[in-house]
């Protein structure tokens, strides 16, 4: 349970800590909270030859909103998330999220933009990103890009991430009146990878629902945007009917293993019924 | 017949009192706090891995990826050439005896300490590393090259005994370990009007405690001093002094702090045995210290049985008799196969049950090897009696409650002895029951369930009675010793091993009970060979009743000295001195004419101050022997609810009323049952050690094996009666694994009612989401 030997290094700054990522590219991992990268390292999953502690680089860990968007920090560490008043009072589905994840003494170290850029689909605030519609904001020495998040997943523990750069930002739009979201989870007990989890955002507008979000974890190789189900909810009215129809959608989307935890099917039974109570209880939020 | 009071302050003012030597009240019932806490709750416990140890070489071993292999080649010349290493070591460079089974196993089942031409199981030890650091070790483990041809596997205890299955040890030329039968020919059913069926399948447990097995050996003086982490340090030390050809006098075994042990640690592991090897050949201190992963799969397993189970009864709902045929998985090595038998002696359960029919196989299969697990073979009797019980009622439609009223064995009726041998001695089982059930509001609870279930809810309310009986108090002998030292203070010295269990505490309290000394003044020492003469060690409940029965054996046997050489030197009869309020032993009503311990510690010391029939010293060793086994029990009573459509359980409320005869501190005791209770409902709810079909372990590591902790588990609403034994003069049972064994068959009960309105009427543990909500899906719409 010891790591094999690597070189670390401390960055003051964002440069500085890009310029190490140029220098040692595919051999350089950037350490944030360390809460998936340390273990992984000391079961000798990974063994990356430099780590780049980017905890001293100033301006990454602020949670505002900004030119109509919310933009959160790659190291916003998960408590200040949950404790977080605007994000408690105007994103619904994070703040139902941020609690669930993992146990407290993970939520004090590890990050948002670890979590995302691990691209673990049991990862919890992929789900939530991908049901907001959110973009990464990707930074390296030459330059930055912005990419969709549902672009920037491609595989377990794999991204569009170039070895040069690091994910800086998480960019989500701003909220809307009459919205409403939710986060559920099924875990054998806190601290567990997820069996299932479903994030769900619902905007209405006029008596139909103007934008619905459904991000699925850990049924895929990814965190998954069940899409077909969101695009039959859009412009739709929030009936329950709608709902199941969408909850009978997602879980056709979902593509989970059988494990431990469960078998295929069973997972995907809990994405519908999860689907299901999680768009009703944003419709009783984005109602209220 | 009282919930728990509340620990603190009370156990502060109950500490206060005992600092007065306040002798007028008995010691019994005081919580006197935890004299271990304070070094626990500030980290100044020492563990193995803390006792520091200059100059050792620190282990790590190579261990077998397969269930099942041939072991072709083992090349280490590469690893031996890596940072810092100093030795690596197969089977052929430690030439150390393959060790017996044990446990009733006669025959050749032999366990080599490093495999030697073959694997058994994923995990088994296959070569030891030895270097400088700890990193270098594991560096160098990484090279060792192992080349395993890949054996058919047996997986399964069914799958060990079929046609043609591969066998495991050749020599043996069978996978059956071990086998009883006991009026298995009989038709111990006959009369039955009804026969509940069921099996109960009793999965594998890790026992997971929270300090991983660990082992200090340090050579010196030609012989070894060891610290590790065990329950049975005089078991380590006898078993090193014959593998390594040592005197027993020139091997000191010592068990620091213990975290953890739950049966686990009550076996003499093949690695102490390497290590303690390695370290005589090298001259130097060797050092071993588990990771978690590699301790899912080296410590023992537990539990490990599936029963058909066999239950008859009349229409009334009277038990006419009982069939259990036991089939036990020993894993790769049989080195506790007495457990299915220990299973037998339990199977009546609390009830009077006239006739008794069973058979037992034990056979080896390709996994680690099981053993004790906390409550070691009696849970399985439990659960399977309990279910069993569940099942009648419903075939009977009665109430379950009502069905256990009926035949409960009556209080007048003890000591009773059941058909298959066991003598219960003491029992108000009905009492247990009744206050389990006013606690919980029994009726209550079954009309908001019959309301839920009018409503149609989708949250679904269960009940679960589990009424138990369990046996405590194996290896009935122990030892003992008291001293009271110049000062005055007090030292116990015992052959208990706590490793969690707060024996420092206890035996202090009965040591100051006896003597009139605040709980302060008294020391107890155990777990070192070279401080206690011999001991059995810590298991199956048994501490509080032989061991603290030797502690206060040795104190009486002090006090009455102490009154002889008071009497002597008072010049007063032995029969007017006694033990004082103050803590002085003196004449009744004349306290003017007393001696303190000091004062009497000094003349007992003095040859010219004693009476001449007395030996010098204030001291007295005692090893007496318990005549049975005692029988503790009680009521857990489960209240759940289960999500129809997703299978989830929630444990609303769980209550137990734990009978262990008398109480001596009830907030020991209270540890105990919410331990044991915690480890009940995760059997229930959440643990299985898995194995794929190739004998891959599938929960070979904390996160893919589900130990629920505080979020998951209930507020307990723990309660005792207290019904003394009559078999040890403390008048007390063990508390150990009481709740372990009451708690798992009330949960199970407790979700398989709450589907029970739909046909429902058995599940196979851990009770898992999906497996609850297959159930109500197969039994379809109520």
């Amino acid at each position: 349970m010891l790591p094999s030997r690597f070189e670390y290094h401390r960055a003051e700054t964002l440069d500085e800590a890009l310029s190490l990522l140029a220098t040692y590219g595919e051999d350089a991992k950037v350490l944030a909270g360390g809460q998936s990268l340390i273990p992984m390292m000391k079961l000798r999953f990974a063994y990356p030859g430099h780590l780049v502690d980017v905890n001293r680089v100033p301006g990454l860990d602020g949670i505002e909103e900004r030119d109509g968007a919310l933009r959160i920090g790659a190291l916003v560490r998960h408590h200040a998330l949950e404790t977080s008043e605007l994000i408690r009072s105007r994103y619904p589905t994070i703040a139902a999220a941020a609690p669930q994840i993992a146990d407290p003494l993970v939520r004090n170290l590890g990050t948002i933009g670890g979590s995302i850029a691990h691209a673990d689909p049991a990862g919890d605030l992929a789900s939530v990103m991908l049901a907001l519609g959110a973009t990464v904001v990707l930074r390296s020495s030459g330059g930055s890009r912005e990419l969709p998040l549902r672009e920037f997943l491609v595989d377990t523990f794999t991204t569009q991430i170039r070895p040069d750069e690091m994910l800086t930002e998480i960019v989500v739009p701003a909220a809307e009146p009459s919205s409403g979201g939710t986060y559920l989870k099924q875990e054998r007990k806190v601290g567990d990878w997820a069996t299932v989890g479903v994030a769900v955002a619902l905007t209405l507008r006029d008596g139909r629902i103007a934008r619905a979000g459904i991000g699925l974890t850990s049924v895929g190789l990814t965190n998954l945007e069940a899409t077909e189900a969101e695009e039959a909810l859009a412009g739709a009215e929030p009936t329950d009917e709608a709902f199941a129809e969408a909850a009978r959608l997602a879980a056709a989307a979902a593509h989970p293993v059988s494990d431990v935890r469960g078998s295929a099917e069973y997972k995907r039974h809990v994405v519908d019924v999860y689907v299901r109570r999680g768009l009703a209880r944003a419709r009783e939020m984005a109602a209220a | 017949m009282a919930t728990d009071a509340a620990p603190t302050t009370e156990g502060r003012r109950r500490n206060a009192r005992l600092q007065c030597g306040a002798m007028t009240t008995s010691i019994f019932g005081s919580a006197v706090l935890r004299t271990e806490d304070p070094r626990f709750l500030t980290g100044a416990a020492r563990y193995v891995d803390d006792i520091p140890a200059p100059g050792a070489l620190r282990a790590v071993f190579v261990r077998s990826m397969m269930a099942h292999a041939r072991l072709s080649r083992l090349d280490a010349s590469g690893a031996a050439r890596m940072p810092g290493v100093v030795g690596v070591y197969g089977a052929g460079d430690l030439p150390l005896r393959p060790r017996p089974p044990a446990g009733n196993v006669e025959g050749p089942f032999e366990r080599p300490v490093l495999a030697r031409d073959r694997v058994r199981y994923v995990g088994e030890p296959i070569a030891l590393v030895l270097a400088e650091t700890l990193a270098q070790a594991e560096d160098a483990a990484e090279v060792v090259e192992v080349e395993l041809d890949p054996l058919e596997p047996v997986i399964s205890p069914e799958g060990a005994l079929a046609e043609g299955a591969p066998v495991l040890h050749p020599e043996a030329g069978t996978n059956l370990a071990h086998a009883f039968e006991e009026a298995w020919d009989e038709d111990v059913l006959d009369g039955a009007e009804v026969v509940a069926r069921v099996r109960v399948r009793h999965q594998r447990l890790a026992p997971a405690p929270m300090e991983p097995n660990a082992i200090l050996a340090v050579p010196g003086d030609g012989g070894l001093t060891v610290w590790v982490s065990t329950q049975v340090p005089f078991d380590v030390r006898d078993e090193l002094a014959e593998w390594l050809d040592l005197p027993k006098e020139l091997v000191r075994v010592i068990a620091p702090d213990v975290g953890g042990g739950f049966g686990s640690k009550l076996h003499v592991y093949p690695e102490y045995l390497a290590c303690a090897a390695a370290a005589l050949r090298l001259g130097r201190p060797v050092k071993w210290v588990e990771t978690r992963s590699e301790s899912m799969l080296g410590l023992n397993h537990g539990r490990a049985q599936v029963h058909d189970v066999e239950l008859g009864a009349t229409r009334d709902g009277r038990l006419v008799g009982l069939r259990v045929d036991i089939l036990a998985d020993l894993g790769a090595y049989p080195i506790a196969a007495y457990l299915p038998p220990t299973t037998r002696t339990m199977l009546p359960g609390c009830y009077v049950v006239p006739r008794v029919a069973s058979r037992g196989r034990s056979v080896v299969t390709s996994t680690t090897p099981v053993a004790e697990y906390r409550g070691a073979g009696r849970p399985e009797a439990t659960l399977s009696i309990e279910r069993a019980m569940d099942v009648l009622a419903d075939e009977l439609g009665m109430d379950p409650v009502e069905l256990r009223r009926r035949n409960l064995i009556p209080p007048d009726a003890f000591p009773y002895r059941t058909p298959v041998g066991s003598i219960y001695d003491t029992g108000a089982y009905e009492r247990a029951l009744d206050e389990a059930l006013r606690l919980v509001g029994y009726e209550e609870l079954r009309r908001e369930q019959a309301e839920r279930r009018a409503r149609g809810e989708r949250r679904a309310l269960g009940v679960g009675v589990c009424c138990y009986v369990e046996v405590t108090g194996f290896s009935r002998r122990e030892f003992g010793a008291v001293e009271v030292e110049p000062d005055g203070r007090v030292v116990v010295r015992v052959g208990t091993s706590s490793h969690g269990q707060g024996h420092e505490t206890a035996f202090a309290q009965i040591a100051a009970w006896v003597l009139g000394v605040p709980v302060e003044r008294v020391r107890v020492l155990h777990s070192d060979t070279a401080a206690v003469p011999r001991g059995e060690g810590t298991f199956g409940s048994r501490s509080l009743q032989v061991g603290g029965t030797a502690v206060h054996e040795a104190a009486s046997a002090v006090l009455a000295k102490a009154r002889a050489v008071a009497a002597h030197l008072l010049e007063a009869a032995v029969e007017d001195v006694d033990l004082l309020p103050e803590g002085r032993v003196g004449v009744r009503g004349a306290p003017e004419r007393s001696l303190t311990w000091e004062e009497l510690a000094a003349a007992a010391r003095d040859p010219a101050r004693l009476p001449g029939s007395l030996e010098p010293g204030l001291a007295a060793e005692a090893r007496p022997s318990q005549r049975e086994y005692t029988y503790p029990f009680g009521t857990h009573v489960s209240v759940v609810e289960v999500d129809l459509e997703t299978g989830e359980v929630t444990i609303l409320r769980h209550v137990s009323v734990d009978d262990c005869g008398r109480i001596l501190n009830p907030m020991l005791v209270r540890g105990q049952v919410h331990g044991g209770t915690a480890q009940g409902l995760a059997q229930a709810l959440y643990e299985e050690m898995l194995y794929d079909e190739w004998g891959t372990p599938l929960t070979g590591n904390l996160a893919a094996y589900a130990i629920p902790a505080a979020t998951e588990l209930p507020a307990y609403e723990s309660a005792h009666t207290e019904t003394p034994t009559d078999l040890n003069p403390l008048g007390v049972k063990g508390i150990g694994e009481s709740a372990t064994i009451g708690s798992t068959p009330a949960v199970h009960n407790a979700v398989v009612d709450a589907l029970s309105h739909l046909g429902v009427r058995h599940l196979d543990l851990p009770l898992t989401p999906e497996r609850v909500l297959r159930a109500v899906r197969e039994a379809g719409p109520a």
